[in-house]
């Protein structure tokens, strides 16, 4: 009992270091990023390459005044953004982010790098925890008592859903594909085929699409819409209550990487690689980590690549677009787990 | 510890029900009603059944309520000014038919025999998933109909005649 | 000691009874219809609750059933709402007294 709790905690407290050391990174990335793709210099001055800079950012956020406008509903107003960042940080807890490789921690077998390792509904606990998040962005909206903001969680609310659809689709090709609802058997049931992005292709990029939308990024963020919402739902938020949405979106965006990763690219593997013990376990971290680096780049790419969506032409192309491909996607593989196609 | 969990459960989803119904804001009915079905799904994971109790939290708080929610602010968040009539008698009898509802319900539970659970079930979705497809696939059937019928009313009853 | 399908079941009927109290005395619509919501989940409480005491699944997949049923009502009573509220600016039950729309 006491070795696995220690295991528990230890995979937890790797969690959560992972994802808190995350943010700042992805704010110096995505702020150098835009700046090398506007072909500008960007923040340089803090530090060498300006590597400080998100320190800096953090420490003025906290020491700026925490502003409560007049005519909020106070108690939603602060339930707001702590409701955003529970949520972002609860979802990691059922992705396999590593493989034990048969490394024992008192006794105690690693097996895959899972947090909840026992629960077995894994991707339904994912989709239902990460469908609560919309409750921080509406609730941000409404209880500020500001029209913009109320526009930008109205928006969020029906975008979210919309696609949470065509997103739970793809999702349940995988999980047909594979037979299981575990994340850690979707990533073995990977290992000795090819990864799930070849044969369910549409799937994969429905998912992607639909990836963007969820975490209200661009070409997607309608929610906060500067040009012309203003800040959409966090208009009226300052100091660390707006650091906190910052924030719960940067996890978010690890989240849905990780999961990405996970269902289509197998996740901490690699083909043809089969290692041991302790550098077994280090590698497939690493090799977990530099996948879901890949898809964090590229939401900083397609933000500062593409303009965005009009609102009509996002709901057409959720309706229209990605809910026929995941539903084809879905026969297809369907098809072809009733033939017994093994490559599936 | 189950007991403790069930206790904690059980209590909160009562308060959170009460505000659920009486308060006047609708957006706070809404949220404290998600407190509800959360501690239900707790329920239901207490039961073993797993896979059911994510699906509520999916279904019930990740998206019916959301659409709640969503109409609420559509509509700019109704104050509800119950209108000002009085009505002591309707009143009354609707308090008296939710007692009666009550009283006859833990009535049932306490005089029903409490015998050891037949066989531990699982809420595995696979058999869940048998189940459904086999045994009850006309009622599947059925319910997706269901689901159409309910989804072209909505669309004709808000459709502005033009 | 290990709750009881009563412990489950008396929940289940005080979730009821609140539900159709918020039913019956509440006269703002969407109040009603967050009661019918509750109303039924405590019937999905027992449900569960009486098939882990039998030991088969049949109350679990009619949970599932529910489910659906809900969602189909929710959609209905709330684009009702919905038409009501442009039509009268009000979503208060008492004012839909008349017999021609």
């Amino acid at each position: 009992m006491g070795a696995e709790l220690i295991v528990i905690a230890g995979k937890l407290i790797v969690l959560a270091t992972l994802l808190l050391t995350a943010v700042p990174v992805m704010v110096w990335v995505e702020r150098r990023g835009a700046a090398f793709i506007q072909d500008r210099l960007g923040p340089n001055r803090v530090g060498p390459w300006g590597i400080i800079q998100p320190i800096a950012d953090s420490v003025k956020l906290l020491f700026k005044e925490d502003l409560t406008p007049a005519g909020v509903n106070r108690w939603l107003y602060f339930l707001a953004p702590m409701i955003s960042v529970f949520i972002a940080m609860l979802t990691f807890i059922v992705v396999p982010f590593g493989d034990g490789c048969g490394v024992t921690i008192l006794g105690q077998p690693l097996g895959s790098l899972m947090v909840a390792s026992e629960l077995e509904v894994g991707v339904l606990y994912l989709l239902a925890i990460s469908s609560l998040g919309v409750y921080g962005i509406v609730l941000a909206g409404w209880s500020s008592n500001n029209k913009y903001s109320l526009l930008g969680g109205l928006r969020a609310s029906a975008q979210l859903i919309s696609y949470e659809l065509s997103m739970a689709l793809a999702v349940l090709g995988v999980i047909l594909a594979t037979g299981s609802l575990r994340l850690d058997e979707v990533v073995a049931a990977q290992s000795g085929k090819l990864w799930n992005a070849v044969p369910q292709f549409l799937g994969f990029v429905v998912f992607v699409v639909a990836a963007f939308a969820e975490t209200n990024r661009l070409p997607f963020d309608l929610a906060e819409a500067e040009t012309e919402l203003v800040a959409g739902y966090h208009v009226e938020y300052s100091s660390m209550k707006f650091a906190a949405f910052m924030m719960s979106e940067y996890m978010n965006m690890v989240t849905v990487s990780a999961l990405l990763v996970t269902l289509f690219l197998g996740g901490s593997t690699l083909p043809g690689v089969h290692l041991e013990g302790w550098l077994g376990l280090v590698v497939s971290l690493a090799v977990f980590l530099g996948k879901v680096a890949f898809f964090m780049w590229l939401f900083v790419w397609v933000r500062w690549s593409l303009p965005r969506f009009r609102y009509d032409q996002l709901m057409r192309l959720g309706w229209k677009g990605l809910l026929p491909l995941a539903t084809v996607n879905l026969v297809l593989v369907a098809v072809g787990v009733a033939r017994g196609w093994t490559w599936i | 510890m189950v007991m403790t969990v069930f206790v904690v459960a059980a209590v909160l989803a009562i308060v959170s029900a009460l505000v659920a119904v009486s308060h006047r804001d609708p957006v706070i009915n809404v949220l404290s009603l998600v407190v509800t079905f959360f501690c239900v799904a707790v329920n239901f994971a207490l039961l073993g059944a797993n896979f059911l109790a994510a699906a509520q939290i999916l279904v019930y708080a990740g998206a019916l309520l959301v659409l709640f929610l969503f109409v609420i602010m559509l509509l700019g968040a109704p104050q509800a000014p119950e209108s000002g009539l009085h009505r002591p008698v309707q009143k009354t009898a609707g308090l008296a038919l939710a007692a009666i509802v009550i009283i006859g319900g833990v009535l049932l539970a306490l005089t029903m025999k409490v015998l050891p659970p037949a066989s531990p079930v699982t809420g595995d979705a696979r058999e869940i998933g048998k189940a459904m497809l086999t045994t009850h696939a006309f009622s599947f059937e059925l319910i997706s109909v269901l689901l159409l019928a309910a989804m072209v009313g909505a669309l004709m009853l808000v459709k502005r005649k033009h | 000691m290990a709750p009881t399908i009563s412990h489950f079941v008396i929940l289940a009927a005080l979730l009821l009874g609140i539900g159709a109290a918020g039913v019956l005395l509440r006269r703002s619509g969407i109040a009603i219809l967050l009661g019918i919501e509750l109303m039924l989940n405590a019937g999905n409480l027992a449900l569960v609750a009486f098939a882990r005491q039998h030991g088969n699944l049949e109350g679990q997949v009619f949970v599932f059933f529910t489910m659906a049923v809900a969602a189909a009502e929710v959609a209905v009573g709330l684009a009702l709402l919905v038409a009501i509220y442009r039509r009268q600016q009000s979503i208060d039950v008492d004012r839909l007294s008349v017999m021609r729309w």
